[in-house]
């Protein structure tokens, strides 16, 4: 039996794989789309807050859990690859709703998330931040999106041809 | 895998362990998986869709139509900004839960515009009057409107829109407009020409302050109880219509300037009246109007104290997108309201970003 991660780690793995690949659908199809735009937007935002938070519980939880070892026989241009990919989706998973609450900070919106319940701005209203914001936090989701790709095509990797328990480590 | 030493790389990560028939078939298939994935995401974002009427496209016909004006609105170019605040009587919160119908005072930001896509073009008696607003409620929620002194749509979906608007672009053989296009066009939309006819038979008025401006889209509003009730909303002048000049002054700017000296004197003051729907009357086609007898609930005044100039951090720098809603007002099933939302992002987007000249109307001491 190869060591695998705790039971909390898998859910909220799987739960904010699932909430981050459907926003970033959301995200790119709502800016071309004129019926869905406002529908999809409605929902961009409370899911984005809810990564935020739970991004922030998983973190935590590294920390008190340390993910399972890689094997032992992986060389070491794939262990960087691996961890640097790793902290690479941490980092956009914290950048990207931070960048959105941000970028409606200074863009002047209201931060709606479900009925009358709204964040605070966190930036002052301002076009030049907007204009810096709002372009980062479409390139920011693309550059996700990539490490996502990359991600996956890691993890199937890992099931159907090295075999070597690290796929595995996460789905059971 | 645990017989492995730690210095020795396992061979089954080495490259002729990967390009061996079995697993190159493997990888193909894997890379296969990621491809579509990526190919579902450029299909989602519109990619494949060239071509489709999506706000972007919408936003560069306003762009072809009327020339490069960075850093302007891409429609209702030209404007300035209003301050003042909204005084509720409460009579609105019969119908909606919605903070700012309670009674009491909340604090309103807003904009006087002239539609089109023209920052600098001169005023002049045909140009529709628009007063978009935000509402501060006192919870940090917001409110914002924008109505136009007309009394319905012109058009009732997003392709008429854009039918129309296309009509304004330059034929390729000879640099200008066709003029029949939009013989063509009126011919092929019946509601167009209907609305038309409505907005033509009343006669607008002669500036700012004495023009109604309406919601023209229907809204649903819901009550502490959860009763949900279709309306239209409009702003209503305390003062007196007169109509306009017989002919326009040579000022360019003489409704704007107009409005400025208005309320330099006093505040101008509106009514925010809210129509109640009835079964039956058509919510989502804002070239119709609902009849007459309608009972019309008169919610508050609004006071507009201050004219400025648009400058950094004003109005100049909010979207005023009509489906910026507090809890309590939500849109209607009509199909312009989403549109607008999604096309006023876009000229946001890319206004915020571009490099600012000066408004057209620079009100003096109003910064």
């Amino acid at each position: 039996m190869t060591p695998h991660f705790t039971l909390l780690s898998r859910v909220l793995h799987w739960l904010m794989a699932v909430l981050i690949l459907a926003m970033l659908f959301i995200g790119v199809a709502m800016v071309s789309s004129l019926s869905d735009y406002h529908r999809l937007v409605s929902i961009h935002k409370p899911i984005g807050a809810l990564i935020l938070v739970l991004v922030a519980i998983r973190l935590i939880n590294r920390l008190l859990h340390p993910p399972p070892p890689l094997p032992a026989g992986m060389p070491a241009i794939l262990r960087f690859a691996a961890h640097a990919s790793h902290w690479l989706l941490y980092a956009l998973m914290v950048a990207l709703p931070l960048v959105g609450w941000g970028m409606l900070s200074a863009g002047g919106y209201p931060i709606n998330l479900v009925g009358s319940f709204h964040l605070p701005p966190i930036l002052p209203h301002s076009s030049a931040l907007y204009a810096l914001l709002r372009p980062a936090h479409t390139l920011l989701a693309y550059l996700l999106f990539a490490t996502f790709l990359v991600h996956l095509g890691a993890a199937l990797a890992h099931a159907f041809l090295f075999k070597d328990g690290v796929f595995e480590s996460m789905t059971r | 895998m645990s017989l492995n030493s730690p210095s020795r790389p396992d061979p089954r990560y080495s490259l002729p362990a990967l390009l061996a028939p079995a697993s190159l078939a493997k990888l193909v298939l894997i890379g296969v998986i990621v491809l579509v994935l990526a190919g579902l995401f450029a299909w989602a974002g519109g990619w494949l869709s060239p071509g489709k009427l999506d706000q972007t496209r919408i936003i560069d016909t306003f762009q072809d139509v009327n020339g490069p004006h960075p850093g302007f609105r891409r429609n209702h170019a030209k404007g300035v900004c209003l301050v003042g605040a909204f005084e509720s009587n409460g009579a609105g919160a019969r119908l909606s839960r919605a903070l700012v119908f309670k009674l009491g005072s909340v604090p309103v930001i807003g904009r006087f515009a002239l539609a089109g896509g023209m920052p600098m073009t001169a005023d002049g008696p045909a140009a529709v009057r628009s007063m978009a607003l935000q509402f501060d409620l006192p919870n940090g929620e917001m409110w914002r409107t924008g109505m136009n002194d007309i009394p319905v749509f012109p058009f009732k979906d997003t392709s008429a829109f854009y039918a129309q608007l296309a009509t304004g672009l330059p034929d390729p053989k000879t640099g200008k407009p066709d003029p029949e296009a939009m013989k063509r066009f009126a011919a092929a939309h019946p509601d167009f020409v209907k609305a038309f006819a409505l907005i033509r038979s009343k006669p607008f008025s002669s500036g700012f302050a004495n023009a109604p401006y309406n919601g023209l889209n229907a809204f649903l509003l819901t009550d502490a109880g959860g009763k949900v009730t279709p309306v239209r909303w409009s702003m209503v002048p305390v003062d007196a219509f007169e109509p306009q000049p017989a002919s326009a002054p040579a000022d360019k700017n003489y409704l704007f300037d107009a409005l400025a000296a208005r309320v330099q004197k006093a505040p101008a003051q509106w009514h925010l009246i809210l129509t109640v729907g009835q079964p039956g009357d058509p919510t989502n086609d804002a070239t119709l109007p609902w009849p007459d007898g309608r009972e019309q609930v008169d919610a508050g005044l609004l006071n507009v104290t201050r004219i400025t100039s648009e400058a950094e951090g004003n109005c100049r720098d909010i979207n005023f997108d009509p489906l910026v809603l507090p809890s309590g007002i939500a849109g209607s099933d009509d199909p312009l309201l989403a549109a607008r939302s999604a096309a006023y992002s876009t000229s946001f987007n890319r206004r915020e970003g571009e490099p600012k000249i000066p408004s057209a109307v620079q009100v003096p001491g109003g910064k």
